[in-house]
């Protein structure tokens, strides 16, 4: 089946137009999100949350109500804990993290053992692109348009405490707030993202848009709008791959992403391990001469 | 004389370790004032407190008669060059125009006129010709004078700088030092992180000396006294003991 025939099945099929539209979605949020998370070195933040989500998930499951509100509660005491952990101990940063959040995915996974089928767990943990029901659909919309007016409305205080965190203090930003709140949306962000690329996976479409688009600018505005467009077309052909070759739509998606970054890490203008090769050779040819 | 800043018995402590103690002084409005003493004395510690960008122990900061929230915005801080991510997206101009953000407020973006006064500091500091530029594409030198552009463009009444001397070249070093000049001249204070003692007395009008403890504050020529800098790097001499030298 090539693309021509998953354009028309896009048409023909209710499922598929459901599930484009929430992985392009996915890919926009999850790469302006994951902009601020990679300048801020929390990519391994962004990790531990995304997996600490899971409890939540799975008691919000058994409750009957919507993910979000375990996801965020979750999500945002491993980000306490993390940060209680490595400000009254010698233990450092990122041994709080890994402490805290595969305890937090243990805990996870033995309740929803207690579960009725362990399909759940997989969909949880890998997602399910296909399944996308209409009430996702519109969840994931409300994020990203929550996500989107944040960033929009808070892009001068984002910029300043990520860029220079003392001097945002210095003028009174609230710096800790900040960064919690930022915790809380990239919990919406794991929800968000929990049908097409599963709570696993999810942070590589964090990190490797933004780290693409990372190669690829030198100013924050550009970077956010490619990340979001780096993110938007894995979306798109990682749907296609899965679709057409019957595979996970998490891993084909996470697998077009790192495709992309593996160009631009080659043959990215200012960046490229290719151009800065091939200059300093000929830097050293001139000099033989 | 109208006193700029006030500070009352400081002390701040950094895991359970008192690393400033009992730091009292004031510095009058128009003073170029150097902080000064050996490594690990304390003084960027100090500043960092006085502007509450750490909590302290104890202590009382005014600026004006004030308390220090009312003239935040209008404080324009340096951090020190090992602070910043200099990898980060972001290019010269736009670095500038942080410094007009204090005074912009929530949700307002910053105008064409921003800009432009952004780009008129930039030119004061004579790195116009980079504005383009990603931030960490610059020299060490230009990077600092990029920073002091920031703060001018705050429109601030004090400044507070962060050894902003730190492996820089001399003409970088000249141009800050003039404009650090010039801004005591239009009458703001200015406190200034430094540890090169050879310079001290032609750079600033008062030092504050300290050794965790405050040494001595006062007009520049006075600190600058044999027996008053003893006091603080004495114990950096400690080696000279077993020769027959004692420094005390």
């Amino acid at each position: 089946m090539n693309f021509i025939d998953f354009i028309e099945a896009l048409f023909q099929y209710q499922f598929l137009q459901k599930a484009l539209f929430t992985s392009i979605m996915v890919g926009i949020i999850c790469g302006i999100v994951g902009c601020f998370i990679i300048l801020r070195g929390m990519a391994l933040m962004g990790d531990a949350i995304s997996h600490a989500v899971l409890p939540g998930v799975a008691i919000s499951y058994m409750l009957g109500i919507s993910f979000f509100f375990g996801a965020v509660i979750t999500g945002v005491l491993t980000a306490i804990g993390i940060g209680y952990v490595s400000q009254n101990s010698r233990i450092k940063h990122d041994m709080a993290i890994g402490i805290m959040f595969t305890s937090m995915f243990a805990v996870g996974i033995i309740i929803i053992t207690f579960m009725k089928s362990s399909a759940d767990l997989y969909h949880i943990l890998f997602g399910n692109v296909l399944a996308v029901r209409m009430s996702d659909m519109w969840m994931t919309l409300g994020i990203g348009v929550l996500v989107i007016a944040l960033v929009v409305l808070f892009y001068k205080e984002l910029l300043v405490s990520t860029f220079d965190p003392t001097m945002a203090q210095s003028y009174g930003l609230p710096n800790k707030w900040i960064h919690y709140a930022l915790m809380v949306v990239l919990t919406m962000v794991t929800v968000a993202s929990l049908q097409t690329v599963g709570i696993v996976l999810v942070v590589a479409m964090l990190i490797t848009p933004a780290a693409t688009a990372y190669l690829l600018t030198n100013r924050l505005s550009v970077m956010i709008y490619l990340s979001a467009l780096i993110g938007t077309i894995a979306s798109v052909f990682g749907l296609y791959f899965s679709f057409t070759y019957n595979l996970a739509s998490g891993a084909t998606i996470v697998l077009v992403s790192a495709f992309m970054f593996a160009l631009a890490f080659f043959f990215s203008p200012s960046q490229g391990l290719m151009w800065k090769a091939m200059k300093a050779r000929k830097n050293r040819v001139e000099l033989m001469r | 004389m109208e006193r700029a800043i006030e500070i009352e018995q400081l002390f701040v402590s950094y895991l359970g370790n008192q690393v400033v103690k009992d730091i009292t002084f004031s510095v009058n409005k128009g003073s170029l004032v150097g902080i000064i003493g050996p490594n690990g004395a304390g003084k960027s510690t100090l500043m960092k407190a006085a502007l509450n960008l750490i909590s302290k122990d104890k202590g009382n900061v005014k600026i004006f008669g004030e308390p220090l929230k009312r003239w935040k915005t209008n404080i324009a801080y340096v951090p020190q060059r090992s602070d910043i991510d200099w990898d980060f997206p972001i290019t010269v101009i736009d670095v500038v125009l942080l410094g007009t953000y204090p005074k912009l407020g929530l949700f307002k973006r910053p105008s064409k006129n921003d800009r432009a006064w952004a780009f008129d500091c930039l030119k004061t500091v004579g790195m116009e010709q980079f504005s383009n530029r990603q931030i960490g594409e610059l020299s060490g030198g230009q990077q600092q004078r990029v920073f002091l552009a920031r703060a001018l463009a705050q429109k601030a009444e004090l400044f507070f700088l962060d050894e902003p001397f730190v492996g820089i070249d001399v003409a970088s070093e000249e141009t800050i030092i003039n404009i650090l000049r010039d801004l005591k001249r239009e009458g703001k204070t200015i406190l200034v992180v430094h540890h090169d003692l050879s310079k001290a007395e032609s750079y600033f009008d008062h030092l504050l000396l300290l050794n965790k403890h405050m040494i001595h504050f006062g007009a520049s020529e006075e600190v600058l006294q044999p027996e008053v800098i003893t006091r603080a790097y004495a114990n950096q001499f400690s080696f000279l003991q077993p020769k027959g030298v004692n420094v005390t």
